[in-house]
């Protein structure tokens, strides 16, 4: 009796362990897009990490991107994977004195790196400080809207992903989703990224962004000159950032970053760090440089100076 | 003509030799007290060319106003007058705002041919030099201009690059630069997700 009744339990648990597998199987399957699985959905949820794909894989995940973002934006989308070019560590120098606050950077790089226009996403933010009490951020204004700049009295800073050599934020990663390649980038990959939104915690200069939605950014003023891990378009949930133009600046010649290339003051300063002939290194070596919150030895490669 | 080149020939070596007492005269440079004595005698040095004398800077066209340039083709005919004087018929628009009490006109552009500027040298140099006449005054900023550090380079950063000439950013006659109106002020985080129906943004 005893027997048979221990005998039934058992029978029982195990019907009950097979129920639960193929309850989870079938929750699993249902979650998986089967309505409209294209074999693009398939690939892109068994894709591994970027710095785990060989080259054929890479290729084919490029071929998949590009594939996807030309039918979404009616024109040819080219996605590449360029990598750091050796002997290269990029540094970025911003002059201060110079800088007027005519946010003509921030808009120069939601159009070369496709931001989403709505909800609106900027990478670069620039702050409106006095004069008199200096970088203190609890004066900041960010809102500032004066008919004209600069503003007596007032000073400007823009602020961007400092690119630090201990970076904060790749350690916080949960899935090592984003990391620091050899050239000093700091990048995300968007399709490993789960938006868990920790690295935008540890971020002490507040530099990268979050898809709370899928962006809207209008196929005309797509740019489809793309990077793996620059300015692809993003999917929902994932978090962004600047990558000094990836896409322009490791191409050999490699342009300015756009920033840079639009400021009609002249204030964006870049190059190479490791080049003593580059104006980055004229500029640390021959100016007033500081670089922002020094003490949490973040280390940006990221310089502010003051030319006069 | 035997006599006339031996003329020729020992004049030469004349030359060649007073050249070589006035190169060492001028090697060294003697000073002397009030009776005479010699207190302190300096060699002085050699003027040494730049490294970067003479290499041009890649720049585009000068932003002349609208159908001034050649300046000739209204100058050509006209008697230059070097006198200092307040313009009346012609460039009257122009208003010194650079030094004006030390200056006019002339100190830059050049008496004889106006389709060039002058250094205080005396040298002539084309307008899409300008960076040297500029730079008589401003060799701080004109060195930072050089490598790149003052004014803005475009092109690429491990490959050409393209410069923009002082005039491009400042108004010679009126340098200080001009403000501008800001783009948009990002939106609000509590209007973002009414951002849509977001009204303009506002002056404040």
């Amino acid at each position: 009796m005893c027997n048979e009744s221990s005998h039934d339990k058992h029978a029982f648990r195990k019907s009950r362990r097979k129920v639960l597998k193929g309850l989870a199987a079938g929750i699993g399957a249902l979650a998986l897009p089967a309505t409209n699985a294209s074999a693009s959905v398939w690939e892109a949820f068994f894709q591994k990490n970027f710095r785990e794909l060989n080259k054929t894989e890479l290729n084919q995940v490029l071929a998949r991107l590009e594939g996807e973002y030309s039918k979404e934006y009616g024109k040819q989308v080219t996605v590449k994977a360029t990598l750091p070019i050796e002997g290269v560590k990029y540094g970025y120098g911003l002059d201060l004195s110079r800088c007027i606050g005519c946010r003509r950077c921030v808009y120069g790089c939601v159009e070369e790196n496709n931001q989403s226009r709505e909800p609106e996403i900027q990478w670069i933010r620039v702050m409106q400080l006095d004069k008199e009490k200096g970088v203190d951020l609890s004066h900041a204004e960010h809102y500032y809207n004066p008919p004209e700049v600069p503003q007596e009295g007032k000073f400007y800073m823009p602020v961007q992903c400092q690119q630090c050599e201990n970076p904060p934020c790749t350690k916080v990663c949960p899935v090592q989703a984003t990391w620091k390649e050899n050239d000093g980038i700091v990048v995300v990959d968007y399709n490993w990224c789960i938006g868990c939104r920790y690295c935008m915690a540890a971020c002490p200069y507040s530099a990268r962004h979050f898809n709370w939605a899928k962006g809207k950014l209008p196929k005309e003023e797509m740019n489809p000159d793309t990077h793996y891990l620059g300015n692809r378009p993003r999917p929902v949930g994932v978090v962004e950032k600047c990558t000094f133009c990836i896409q322009r600046t490791r191409e050999q010649p490699g342009r300015y970053p756009a920033c840079a290339e639009v400021c009609p003051v002249g204030a964006r300063k870049f190059g190479n760090m490791l080049d003593p002939k580059s104006e980055i290194r004229y500029l640390i070596e021959n100016k007033r440089v500081f670089i922002f919150k020094e003490d949490l030895n973040t280390q940006p490669k990221f310089f502010y100076f003051y030319a006069t | 003509m035997k006599i006339y080149v031996w003329r020729c020939l020992s004049l030469a070596i004349g030359l060649v030799a007073f050249g070589a007492v006035v190169v060492y005269a001028a090697e060294v440079e003697k000073y002397f007290d009030r009776h005479g004595t010699l207190i302190v005698q300096e060699k002085v040095e050699k003027y040494k060319r730049r490294a970067d004398e003479g290499t041009t800077y890649p720049v585009p066209p000068p932003p002349f106003s609208e159908d001034i340039f050649p300046c000739s083709d209204c100058h050509a005919d006209m008697e230059p007058n070097p006198q200092r004087r307040e313009l009346v018929d012609m460039h009257e628009d122009i208003v010194l705002n650079h030094a004006e009490g030390q200056r006019w006109c002339l100190d830059c552009h050049n008496l004889d041919d106006r389709d060039t500027l002058r250094l205080i040298s005396g040298e002539v140099i084309p307008f899409t030099e300008s960076y040297r006449l500029c730079g008589q005054c401003h060799g701080d900023k004109l060195r930072d201009w050089k490598v790149g550090v003052h004014g803005k380079r475009t092109g690429f950063w491990n490959g050409e690059k393209q410069y923009l000439l002082c005039a491009h950013c400042h108004n010679p006659h009126s340098p200080s630069f001009k403000p501008l109106q800001p783009m948009p002020a990002p939106v609000r985080p509590e209007n973002l997700d009414r951002q849509g129906s977001q009204a303009a943004p506002t002056h404040n």
